[in-house]
């Protein structure tokens, strides 16, 4: 399965060849690796991303994703961020983590300065566990916290409690992570204003580097989609979380905070999450995992959604790939600008052009200057941005 | 002659009529259970869907009766819509007998009634025929109640069957062969044929129905229209069996066609008569009437550049659809396009479809109008179908709308509300007749833009679907029109301008300014509707805008997902016509013509 050859030439090549100067070349432009671990100890009732509680399948996955890397890893060969994510990564013990990190440096090679991230839950992270993570190279944790209120928590079916979120920002700081980042939702059925803007409050007494703030997106496929189809919670209508999500941006950046994506905010901009930015500027990606994506500029890829289907494919010496896609020069451009909306960066207007042969600015002019004066977009050195507004539409500002 | 028997069924809209159609080619044998498509006669999609023939179909079926003598039974399909009334009338006058079908659990309807008082114009002999009779909720004795006491007919004769599990089915064919009149003429009188509907065929151009009054017609022979007294050369007759099937001539009595190098269906009128250019009949066959259209709506490609397609996909559609007129017109909001006329809102509406599913174009429809006649302050008259072509209030000295004769035929227990209907729709003059007890007939006098502005959905709302409706244009009427417009953010929209009643006026900016509200999607930017006269607005309505729009979570995994949800949204946005920065939706311009169901 010859699918993906060209990960590296395909990025390169666009710029290569271009008049720009090499200069402009950015060291964020190398691809990044996400590992996906698909294992939780409990489902959480809101997520519908790929995992099983069946925690006794680690050691047969752990095999099956080291085979993963040993096919992959004879086409691809470095990468400057490394995301651990899934399902629930700090269900692994410290040996097994190691195991994973070791084989993966056999077959690829990590920047030395690598952004190496693990999502983590509260409940798993005690000072010593994070110091022997920290030991092993992992350098930037993600930690689940989702709320400090216990009834919020239970709502969305974490086992953790405000407390224990509260210690584990503590000790992921003692164990010396100077960068992290904690995930915080809101948007909840019933939950009031006043008490999503305590929990920001709350998270910045510990001045946190990174914050991802979600809006709950109620997806059919899990307990929570369910009880909403029966119409057993109501969720806040459009406005509403117009609202919270303006009001999300204005506090956190008050205190200091870039609000650089839809959801997520950096203490500065050294505190962006860099493997995640990859996916907002287009840059390729390499996951491995079940259900892992990946792009190489050109095709995306996705790998089975079964980790019983994923340990027998690899265990046959197969990629277990479910389905791979060819994207269109059309298809790309979407992406390109939907992604980049997404972003405070926005789109470089002559990158644009250069990628995609027109001038977005010239094409669609009458449609942005009316947006430029209703303050959805501006324009900063040669990008088209999105304001606040703006970027709560950024799938209108795509379709225009 | 003696040995054909030409008949029709009629029937309430879902009472089978399509289904005991099937019934009896499949039991006359001509198609067998491989060839077979259910519903052989409704051959468009359109038909089969909304379970209503559009166009008249005939079929000659072999039957070998009981007697042990053939006859050839030609069953002629009717369209069954009030748009469609004068085909029916055109239908029926080539027959010389009905099988009036009824449900057996729902009774007669207004449609039993309708169309059993058009058979009767016709002198047919009617069957009457009680269908689903194996439906747990069929209650046969009080059909047959309702066919001697609603009706007026004598139960007697009635039949029973189920069309759907074929029971009953030759008992019909035998009445057919008893109890319909064989047809009269005589086929060595000067001919005179009966045009009840044409079609046509990619290969041989207009293939024409007709049914022979009198003489006899085969190739060869000059024929002449008589209304316009075009001539033609015959190349081919025959009979309709599954497929076309030539003979040597067709006579006097017989239902066939006739091939004869016509170009376009609009060549051909239907009722017209048909006779021999060298020997021509005395006098055309009675009840021509030249149709006209009476509503008018421009259609404008959604994309400019498919103008040439949609130009090319109208040629096409007229040469199937003589009813169909249209002349190229342009819009200031909705570029090149062409206004058409049609014979009334469901012909809109299936040309509408077909346009959209036969030959793949995306359209909008402009408001629906019917024709005005404006006298003018220099003594010129003008008739104007286009609120475009409004020719301004301070140069009008007369204005005068067409008027209809519209009957409508209730259950008494209806009455009320529908004369409220009526006199909210203008009517005047009212006539009440009691034709049966229990029945009322309901003549009215309105303006035909009353008419198309949703009377129909009401009336049939009104009387729960037991009302029937038919019209006649009379005369124009002098009355109070206004140019209303609808501006969307500012910029006036012509292809949503309608002339309408003074005293209409306001009420009428008001529902389009709140129908476009419920259509328009809510965008980006806040969108203004106003209604207004002149330059003064007399309505407004605005779109708020939406404000977010965009997921919480796009990371590797979500990014096709999130890519195809877009591509959806493109599509459907593509499907929208741009007026301004705004998108507005096809069904936007059909639904300024809907008022709130009562």
């Amino acid at each position: 399965m010859q699918v993906h050859h060209n990960f590296f030439i395909s990025m390169q090549k666009p710029k290569s060849q271009s008049s720009k100067p090499v200069g402009k070349r950015r060291a964020e432009d190398n691809p990044g690796l996400y590992l996906h671990i698909p294992f939780c100890e409990i489902k959480c009732r809101y997520c519908d991303f790929f995992s099983v509680t069946e925690l006794s399948r680690i050691t047969d996955f752990l095999d099956a994703i080291c085979r993963e890397m040993n096919l992959r890893g004879k086409v691809f060969k470095f990468f400057d961020t490394l995301y651990i994510g899934g399902g629930t990564p700090s269900v692994l013990r410290p040996d097994q983590l190691n195991r994973l990190l070791e084989h993966l440096h056999q077959h690829f090679t990590i920047s030395k300065e690598a952004e190496i991230t693990l999502e983590a839950n509260p409940a798993d992270i005690s000072v010593s566990v994070m110091k022997e993570l920290h030991s092993l190279g992992i350098n930037r944790l993600n930690i689940g916290v989702q709320s400090f209120d216990n009834r919020i928590l239970e709502f969305l079916g974490r086992r953790h409690n405000g407390r224990q979120a509260i210690q584990a920002i503590e000790a992921s700081l003692q164990a010396g992570f100077g960068n992290f980042g904690i995930d915080l939702i809101y948007g909840i059925p019933g939950q009031k204003r006043n008490t999503w803007i305590k929990t920001l409050e709350q998270a910045l007494t510990f001045q946190i580097p990174h914050l991802s703030c979600y809006q709950l997106t109620v997806e059919p496929e899990t307990p929570l989609g369910q009880s909403y189809k029966k119409g057993l919670i109501l969720t806040p209508d459009n406005d509403e979380l117009f609202e919270l999500f303006m009001d999300t941006s204005e506090f956190l950046e008050k205190a200091g905070y870039c609000h650089y994506e839809v959801s997520n905010f950096a203490r500065g901009d050294s505190r962006i999450s860099r493997h995640n930015s990859k996916y907002w500027h287009h840059i390729p990606y390499l996951g491995l995992g079940p259900s892992a994506h990946s792009f190489d500029g050109e095709k995306r890829w996705m790998n089975v959604r079964s980790l019983e289907d994923y340990i027998q494919r690899l265990n046959q010496g197969k990629l277990p790939m479910e389905f791979c896609e060819n994207l269109t020069r059309e298809e790309l451009q979407l992406e390109a600008l939907f992604l980049g909306f997404r972003t405070s960066a926005g789109i470089d207007l002559d990158d644009f052009e250069e990628k995609f042969g027109w001038n977005l600015w010239s094409v669609k002019e009458r449609d942005y200057e009316l947006l430029l004066d209703a303050g959805h977009l501006k324009i900063v050195n040669g990008r088209l941005q999105p304001t606040r507004t703006g970027m709560a539409l950024a799938d209108s500002l795509a379709l225009l | 002659m003696d040995h054909i028997r030409n008949f029709s069924i009629i029937a309430h809209i879902d009472h089978g009529k399509s289904t005991l159609a099937d019934r009896l080619i499949q039991f006359t044998g001509i198609s067998d259970e491989r060839t077979f498509k259910d519903q052989m006669l409704d051959n468009m999609d359109i038909e089969r869907e909304r379970g209503i023939t559009i166009k008249s179909q005939a079929i000659t079926l072999p039957y070998q009766a009981k007697d042990g003598k053939t006859y050839s039974l030609n069953l002629i399909d009717t369209p069954g819509h009030v748009d469609f009334s004068y085909e029916v009338s055109r239908a029926l006058a080539s027959c010389e007998g009905v099988l009036l079908l009824i449900d057996a659990a729902q009774g007669v309807q207004a449609q039993t009634v309708a169309n059993l008082y058009l058979a009767m114009e016709h002198n047919l002999e009617i069957i009457p025929v009680i269908n689903k009779i194996d439906l747990p909720s069929a209650d046969v004795e009080r059909v047959i109640e309702q066919i001697d006491d609603e009706l007026g007919l004598d139960s007697e004769g009635h039949l029973k069957c189920s069309a759907k599990a074929g029971i009953g089915i030759q008992d019909i064919l035998e009445a057919i062969v008893k109890r319909v009149p064989p047809p009269r003429g005589n086929p060595e009188a000067p001919l005179a044929a009966l045009i009840f509907d044409a079609h046509y065929d990619p290969f041989r151009g207009t293939i024409i129905h007709c049914r022979i009054m009198e003489g006899t017609v085969k190739s060869g022979d000059t024929i002449r229209f008589m209304s316009n007294s075009a001539t033609y050369r015959v190349e081919e007759v025959g009979h309709f069996l599954l497929q076309r099937e030539k003979r040597n001539c067709l006579s006097a009595g017989e239902v066939g066609y006739i091939i004869a190098g016509v170009k376009t269906v609009s060549d051909v009128r239907t009722g017209d008569t048909i006779t021999l250019d060298d020997r021509p009949c005395s006098q055309p066959l009675p009840g021509f009437r030249e149709v006209k259209p009476v509503v008018f709506a421009s259609i404008y490609p959604i994309a400019s550049d498919d103008y040439d397609d949609l130009k090319a996909a109208l040629e096409k559609y007229q040469l199937n659809d003589a009813s169909f007129i249209y002349q190229k017109d342009s819009s200031a909001a909705l570029g090149q396009g062409f206004r058409c006329g049609f014979l009334g809102l469901l012909h809109l509406e299936v040309v509408q479809e077909r346009l959209e599913r036969e030959y793949d174009q995306s359209i909008i429809l402009s408001v629906p109008s019917v024709r005005y006649r404006f006298t003018l302050k220099d003594g010129s008259v003008v008739y104007v179908d286009n609120p475009a072509h409004y020719p301004g209030s301070s140069s009008i000295e007369l204005s005068e709308e067409p008027y209809i004769r519209a009957t409508l035929m209730l259950p008494e227990r209806y009455l009320g509300a529908v004369m409220k209907l009526c006199m909210e729709k203008r009517g005047v003059n009212s006539t009440l007749n009691y034709p049966s007890p229990g029945r009322v007939e309901l003549l009215y006098e309105m303006p035909l833009a009353e008419v198309i502005y949703d009377f129909y959905d009401r009336f049939k709302s009104v009387t729960q679907g037991y009302g029937s409706f038919d019209y006649e244009l009379i005369d124009y009427r002098e009355s109070q029109l206004v140019l209303l417009d609808i501006l969307v953010n500012g910029e006036r929209v012509d292809a949503l301008s309608q002339i309408v009643h003074r005293d209409r006026a306001r009420a009428r900016g008001l529902q389009a300014c709140e129908r476009l509200k419920e259509e328009i999607p809510r965008q980006m930017f806040k969108i203004a509707i106003q209604g207004a006269i002149g330059g003064e607005i007399i309505s407004r309505t605005t779109i708020t805008p939406f404000r977010k729009d965009v997921i919480a979570k796009c990371y590797g995994g979500d990014i096709s997902r999130k890519r195809k949800l877009l591509e959806k949204q493109k599509k459907g946005k593509k499907r929208m016509k741009m007026i301004g920065q705004v998108s507005i939706p096809q069904s936007a311009f059909l639904s300024v013509l809907k008022s709130d169901a009562d």
